[in-house]
């Protein structure tokens, strides 16, 4: 059975069935058939985890048919452990999208609903495509939905988010699309993965393909300096958007970094890791310190997101084990701590209408449940051992010490900062004195948030007291890598 | 053993999470019974280890496998010997006095059943960490005992000074986890394990192991390495200069004071540095930077506990004084003292955090010793129970602080490692310290004249619990208070004499503490040890008993013979009374440094580096340059004929110049 491409396109199916039911009057209809869409697209990956060889190396699950004759383009397919974990954890995030969307959004429910069930498929395929324009098309694809939920259901200020989110990503994807038909050339004229990692390549076709893959991933992850469409970006979106958005969307670059620029142009990458790590430490520090002064909380959890997406640009290119391990690893704690901080703020941001932290200010008093969510999932941000949040954090750490001892140091201050950003906001927004009649009148959860903060948060708890089944998956894909991108593909 | 062990740690934590997720179904009740079931069955079981530990008995083995990576496999498992077993029982038995205690303390509290699941969840946590096996344990205990802190400190959370300071307190924390953690990270990037076994077993032949950290300069790893391990004991046990958070964590109810911030949480970094003590031995370097930070925090903070007024702050710097007394002796490799007098330290102090939470409780919530006095006639248990702490912790000759803290004083004697000298002066100095301002407190609260009655009128806004002011007279405490008072304060008279022999000069320790034969005080003292009985008696002979002496002395003559005095030294002393009441202006100058220059830092980040650089210049700037591309590229189809035949002619004749530039 074609389980992989029932995975990519269950839920792109549903989406346009969810589509089909048109306007706001057939409302209820759109979101249960949504929910339906997006469990059974849920229910899809499951025999990808019954049926997953753990120890078996290379591409599980592997299709292939011809796509473009003329140019021998493939429908090419297959997973190793770490597409499984994304593609799990995309088609866990879409369930809670729906959920999270199901009250909050009033107008257009169908057509936002089917944007993240079309969204949800499309982001499966990137993750489990072996061809790379199949890759492409599938990862430029995944634009168009985000672009439409953060412009159509966003924020006063949307218009401008989203343009620049478009036009940031889009120019990457340009310089990655120029490099891909070069490698098409060098390869014989070939798009699949398995020929492009054979390829040979001079140094200074290795710097420049290089280059232009960083373009399209760094805008992705996002690294510091290209970064600064995201918090445009999540301030305006819904907070299904913004769920969507830092709990899959940003794994795309490092997603892209993992499968391309360390296989395809090893020596590059070896040359140019210095660039990379020095660019994920400012990403930790300098992001670090200005999360700490922002005033509205979906900033903050933007920015933060940012510095921790340094940690994984930063693993990735340790070349080692435990660095690329903990990379991976914090890309999908980071899928459920920034994707439960975002809930957070928009539990909020649903009853007050506000995203400053100015506005509140003793919440606890009146919403003690939410407050007990919310402090599990700072402490996550944190980095606090016994959650998610650490796992990946102390991995690279510890990598980092093996390769450069002041490298680990400034990434190890991510202790400080991440506490200083997260908990100063916590205090300033949960703890204290009922700080208006707003906060007196706040409502603690009900029922539909509870379920969605408390999935996020046993996983959280979960990935953080036993980790050994998120990394056992990643051991062969790891490493293959490795191997890969030590053996120098120089002709 | 293993499952007994386990029994010990999963105990409190059932009982936590029975009172905090369930709080509401089983009630007050429910959540004090199960929580005190849970420690009690705990501290069962830590005497049954404890007694197989003693019969010679060890363990060490994994419970589960955390994470396998290539070759490296991280795990959450026990290491059960003589070290552990003495902390198990410490933690087990102060924590069980505390929740009997909190019954009484927290009684009309609407948090009650959150406050019991926090002190079991750091039973539990702390349990973890001096039972591990491993270096990731460790620091899950580690940060997991941080989280309970910053909990319980900010358990008042409607309290700006209590959000402020548990806030700090994490943070001040975190700073020290940073070396912690990087400490670590070198332990596993030179030895290739995070498993205490192993890596202390591969750790003689690392002696001589360099590493460059900075240009081509040899560092040695060990030293490194132990000086950032050290770095994370420095901010949990509050050592200068990441002390700061412990005062301000008295904006806790007390009897986490007690139990966190005197007996169990803070002295994890002694415990950890003892635990550590086959790498420490290596490194002279590293047990000198230990025992100067420990001497500056004994005498310095130790100053600081004679001018302060909140009865909570004075005991508070006590402990800042104490613990430095605890880190001077790891310095010396004088380990097992260091763990003595945790151990002793931990009950007096217990003793002397809870008497003053009963203090708090009879003086209707007012924590200012200048409105107490003769309440001896008022609090009789809690009166008794105090004076024996007190004494416990000046060190009279027989009670349990003088065993530990003399035999800190000879072990320093004893050393030779740079350093020493300061430290002699500082520890023989901080025994008068340690008297004057412990007598100062109790004669100022249980003796004199009665203040309380005018004091009643004052409007004082020192810290005072959040149940406000009842009035009437001082009373004494129910019978849930004042039962922890008198089981605790038998150690504090006993324990010393009963466990010197044993844990100092006999083998109860070997197995579990390595000391290198260069570095002999501990030697030394056993040498000339010969009983707790001789020991007592030899102590009327030295300066430590005059010096403790004087300080009570002192203490009588200037609160109670001639209370006029005090306060002409400071008018007198202003400049140096000044210092010491603001605690060496400290928290003023971090919180504009390091809290402030990292606002300031990233405002300009944000503001020059993000917005005005990045989005304005370069992203915006881009699209302003593309806009005026296209303006300027709109004017050239200008429509008028002329213009394009001009554009033209000069067309042709730049490609007529071009040709002819070729062929010439």
């Amino acid at each position: 059975m074609p389980i992989l491409t029932l995975v990519i396109w269950v839920p792109i199916f549903a989406g346009l069935a969810v589509l089909a039911t048109g306007s706001d009057r057939n409302a209820g209809t759109a979101r249960w058939l949504a929910l339906a869409g997006a469990l059974a697209g849920l229910l899809a990956c499951v025999p990808l985890v019954t049926g997953f060889h753990v120890a078996a190396s290379g591409m599980q699950f592997a299709e292939k048919a011809l796509w473009i004759e003329r140019y021998r383009v493939h429908y090419h397919l297959g997973i190793d452990g770490i597409s499984l974990l994304l593609i799990l954890l995309n088609a866990f995030t879409t369930v809670l999208v729906v959920i999270a969307g199901w009250k909050v959004i009033e107008q257009r429910v169908a057509q936002y609903m089917a944007a993240f069930l079309v969204m949800s498929g499309l982001m499966n395929g990137v993750f489990a495509a072996r061809d790379a324009l199949l890759f492409f098309v599938f990862f430029e694809a995944t634009l168009i939905p985000l672009f439409l939920v953060i412009g159509v259901w966003g924020g006063p200020n949307r218009v401008y988010a989203a343009i620049k989110f478009f036009l940031y990503t889009l120019i990457g994807s340009l310089l990655m699309l120029v490099a891909l038909l070069y490698l098409y050339n060098a390869a014989g004229g070939s798009f699949d993965l398995e020929d492009l990692y054979r390829t040979p390549l001079s140094m200074a076709a290795q710097t420049a393909v290089f280059l232009a893959f960083l373009a399209a991933f760094a805008v992705k992850v996002p690294m510091w300096p290209v970064h600064t469409w995201l918090p445009d970006a999540h301030v305006e979106a819904p907070t299904g958007g913004s769920v969507v958005l830092a709990a899959i969307a940003l794994k795309l670059g490092g997603y892209g970094l993992l499968r391309f620029s360390l296989p395809i142009v090893p020596d590059a990458s070896h040359a140019l890791s210095g660039l990379v790590i020095g660019l994920s430490l400012v990403a930790v520090v300098y992001i670090g310190l200005v999360a700490l002064v922002q005033a509205d909380m979906k900033k903050l959890i933007a920015y933060s997101s940012i510095a921790h997406m340094g940690f994984v640009t930063l693993g990735v290119f340790l070349f080692d084990r435990l660095g690329m391990q903990g990379a991976i690893l914090q890309m999908i704690s980071h899928g459920f701590v920034s994707g439960a901080l975002f809930l957070c703020v928009g539990v909020l941001y649903d009853r007050l209408h506000s995203r400053q932290i100015a506005d509140y200010g003793g919440v606890v008093n009146r919403m003690p449940v939410f407050a007990a969510f919310f402090m599990l999932f700072a402490m996550a941000n944190a980095g606090l051992p016994g959650t998610s949040g650490f796992v990946g954090e102390f991995m690279v750490v510890l990598a980092a010490v093996k390769v450069n001892f002041w490298v680990a140091a400034l990434a190890a201050t991510t202790l400080i900062f991440g506490a200083a950003y997260t908990l100063w906001m916590y205090k300033r927004v949960i703890f204290g004195a009922v700080a208006s009649p707003a906060v007196a009148g706040l409502q603690d959860l009900e029922p539909r948030e509870w379920l969605l903060l408390g999935l996020l948060a046993a996983l959280t708890l979960f990935m953080g007291l036993y980790p050994a089944p998120f990394n056992a998956v990643l051991e062969a894909p790891v490493s293959e890598l490795l191997a890969q991108a030590a053996r120098s593909k120089l002709p | 053993m293993k499952s007994l062990c386990l029994l010990v740690v999963l105990a409190p934590l059932a009982g936590a999470l029975l009172a905090g997720l369930l709080g509401r179904v089983v009630g007050r009740r429910g959540a004090h019974v199960a929580t005190i079931l849970g420690v009690l069955v705990s501290l069962i079981g830590a005497v049954l280890v404890f007694q197989q530990v003693a019969a010679g008995q060890t363990f060490n083995g994994a419970v589960y496998t955390w994470m396998v990576s290539g070759d490296l496999r991280l795990e959450v498992g026990f290491l059960i010997d003589a070290l552990t077993a003495t902390m198990m029982l410490v933690v087990t038995s102060v924590s069980l006095m505390v929740h009997i205690y909190t019954i009484g303390y927290m009684r009309d509290d609407p948090g009650y059943q959150r406050f019991f699941s926090y002190i079991s969840l750091f039973t539990f946590a702390m349990l973890m960490l001096v039972m591990s096996n491993n270096f990731l344990q460790l620091f899950f205990g580690w940060e997991a005992v941080g989280l309970v802190s910053y909990l319980l400190i900010g358990f008042w959370y409607t309290r700006p000074t209590a959000i402020y300071a548990n806030l700090k307190a994490f943070l001040v924390n975190r700073v020290g986890d940073f070396g912690f953690l990087l400490g670590i990270g070198l332990v596993l990037a030179h030895f290739g394990s995070l498993d205490y076994a192993a890596v202390f077993a591969a750790a003689p032949a690392k002696a001589g192991e360099t590493i460059t950290l900075w240009g081509d300069a040899p560092w040695s790893l060990i030293t490194v390495t132990c000086i950032l391990l050290f770095v994370g004991a420095m901010g949990k046990s509050a050592q200068f200069p990441l002390h700061v958070w412990l005062p301000d964590s008295m904006e806790g109810p007390t009897p986490i004071s007690a139990l966190i911030h005197a007996a169990t949480m803070v002295t994890a970094g002694i415990f950890m540095v003892a635990r550590m003590s086959p790498l420490f031995e290596l490194s002279d370097t590293a047990l000198s930077v230990v025992l100067v930070t420990g001497a500056i925090t004994a005498l310095f903070m130790g100053l600081l506990g004679m001018v302060q007024h909140d009865i909570k702050r004075v005991v508070a710097y006590s402990t800042l004084s104490q613990l430095g007394y605890m880190t001077v002796a790891l310095g010396v490799s004088a380990y097992s003292v260091a763990i003595f007098h945790l151990m002793t330290h931990a009950f007096f102090k217990a003793l002397l955090f809870l008497a003053a939470g009963s203090v708090i409780m009879g003086m209707h919530h007012d924590q200012d010793i200048r409105h107490m006095g003769g309440l001896r006639r008022w609090m009789p248990v809690t009166w008794i129970t105090s004076l024996a702490g007190s004494l416990a912790l000046i060190g009279t000759p027989f009670l349990s602080g003088f065993y530990s803290k003399d035999s800190i004083i000879e072990a320093v004697h004893a050393s030779h490692l740079p350093g020493a000298g300061f430290a002699v002066f500082a520890v023989t100095a901080g025994v008068f310290i340690t008297a004057f301002y412990s007598f100062r407190m109790y004669f100022l609260v249980f003796h004199g004249k009665e203040r309380f009655d005018t004091a009643a009128t004052h409007d004082h806004h020192h810290g005072h619990d959040h149940h406000g002011h009842h009035g009437g007279p001082p009373h004494e405490s129910p019978w849930v208070v004042t039962l922890p008072l008198v089981l605790l304060a038998i150690p504090s008279l006993a324990i010393g004499f009963v466990a010197v022999g044993p844990m100092l000069h006999g083998d109860f320790l070997a197995g579990a503490i390595h000391v290198d034969a260069r570095h002999g005080a501990m030697a030394e003292l056993t040498e000339h040890f010969h009983g707790a009985l001789a020991m007592g008696l030899h102590a009327f002979a030295t300066l430590p008993f005059w010096l403790a002496a004087a300080g009570v002395a002192l203490a009588w003559l200037l609160y109670l013979v001639k209370p006029a005095i005090p306060a002409a030294i400071a008018a007198r002393a202003g400049v140096l009374y000044r210092l010491l009441l603001n605690k060496y202006y400290l928290d003023e100058i971090y919180a504009f440094v390091f809290a402030g220059g990292a606002r300031a830092l990233g405002r300009g980040l944000w503001r020059v580096g993000d917005m005005a650089i990045i989005d304005g210049a370069l992203v915006n700037g881009s699209a302003r340059l593309v806009g005026w591309l296209a303006g300027a590229a709109r004017r050239v189809q200008s429509g008028l004929i002329y213009h394009y035949a001009f554009v033209m002619i000069i067309g042709v004749f730049a490609l007529l110049t071009l040709f002819f530039v070729r062929m010439a």
